[in-house]
């Protein structure tokens, strides 16, 4: 019975945490929008358009972080079956693909000014439209069957081999050396990059994670009142009077 | 006003940086909205169905019971 506890545990867990990183969310987000674009200074070589950083380097940070999470969750689901580890991973996949999405349009952004150009093909930015494909790939392949756990568990074998993309993203600067600078913040040693642009970039850092979390709480709620809804659907059709109308294995 | 002029025209990169910032406001706005939404209608959806199942009221389900 432990499967079907732990759903309503994570569904009661989940909507009392959710007020508190709502909260966070705004404040940090806020607090980061108010040092990137009041207080921090303009860059000595880019100009203003160093403060697409702010935007560009989180959503970045949340795109493969929601792909560790989405790989993490296919892993724990294929291997121990876990109906909930099932639902966070398909409930990452939508909110990973709109970060890699919003970092290659500012990307995009910031590249055509600097950089004179919209695209390249270089290592980062082609590894990162990979990412962009990956997460597609995922949710086409979780609707691609008429039985959900089989796209289910397709979805995260796709997941699972796309992991090494991530890796690839992170290094790409430093194995190819191109177009894309090297890594200014996660660096071994101190980070390269004045204190006055660090605060606000983490600031937005750590706010776009907490967005994530608590998108991805209400998507998981969600999936599974979904996941319940189905299953009493189909007792109705099968006319099971003495099933268990609940969705309870499901849930 | 000059200098809120000035500040808004981001040294003259005001398209860019600008874009950036409300392409991200749109996108994760809307992500929000969209879930939030899908959520509310899931709970609406099942308390309807639970609610023609005879036999089924008192046995309050988690994630169903609270309301918001």
């Amino acid at each position: 019975m432990h499967r079907f506890a732990n759903p309503a545990r994570f569904l009661r867990l989940a909507s009392v945490i959710q007020p508190w990183t709502a909260a966070v969310t705004l404040l940090l987000i806020g607090a980061g929008l108010y040092f990137g674009l009041l207080v921090s200074p303009a860059d000595y070589q880019q100009g203003e358009t160093v403060r697409i950083m702010y935007v560009h380097v989180p959503a970045a940070w949340v795109a493969m972080a929601a792909y560790s999470c989405m790989a993490g969750a296919s892993a724990v689901g294929l291997i121990w079956k876990h109906p909930l580890a099932d639902l966070i991973a398909k409930s990452a996949s939508p909110i990973g693909a709109s970060f890699t999405f919003l970092c290659l349009v500012t990307g995009s952004l910031w590249g055509k000014p600097m950089w004179g150009t919209w695209w390249a093909w270089d290592a980062r930015l082609t590894s990162m439209l990979i990412l962009f494909f990956l997460y597609l790939g995922h949710m086409a392949l979780l609707n691609a069957f008429d039985d959900p756990g089989r796209g289910m568990k397709a979805a995260a074998i796709l997941a699972l081999a796309g992991f090494v993309n991530v890796p690839v993203i992170k290094f790409s600067v430093d194995w190819w050396n191109t177009l894309h600078q090297p890594a200014s913040v996660t660096r071994l040693g101190m980070p390269k990059i004045d204190p006055s642009m660090l605060l606000p970039l983490l600031l937005m850092g750590v706010g776009f994670t907490m967005f994530f979390v608590t998108v991805l709480l209400l998507r998981v709620r969600l999936e599974v009142l979904a996941a319940k809804i189905r299953a009493i659907r189909l007792t109705q059709i099968h006319g099971m009077p003495g099933a268990d109308p609940s969705g309870e294995a499901l849930g | 006003m000059d200098s809120l002029a000035s500040y808004f025209s981001m040294g003259g990169y005001a398209g860019y940086v600008w874009s950036a910032y409300a392409i991200t406001a749109v996108v994760m706005v809307a992500l929000a909205l969209l879930t939030w939404r899908g959520l509310k209608g899931r709970e609406q959806e099942l308390k309807e169905l639970q609610d023609i199942i005879p036999g089924r009221r008192g046995r309050s389900h988690d994630g169903v019971a609270e309301k918001g």
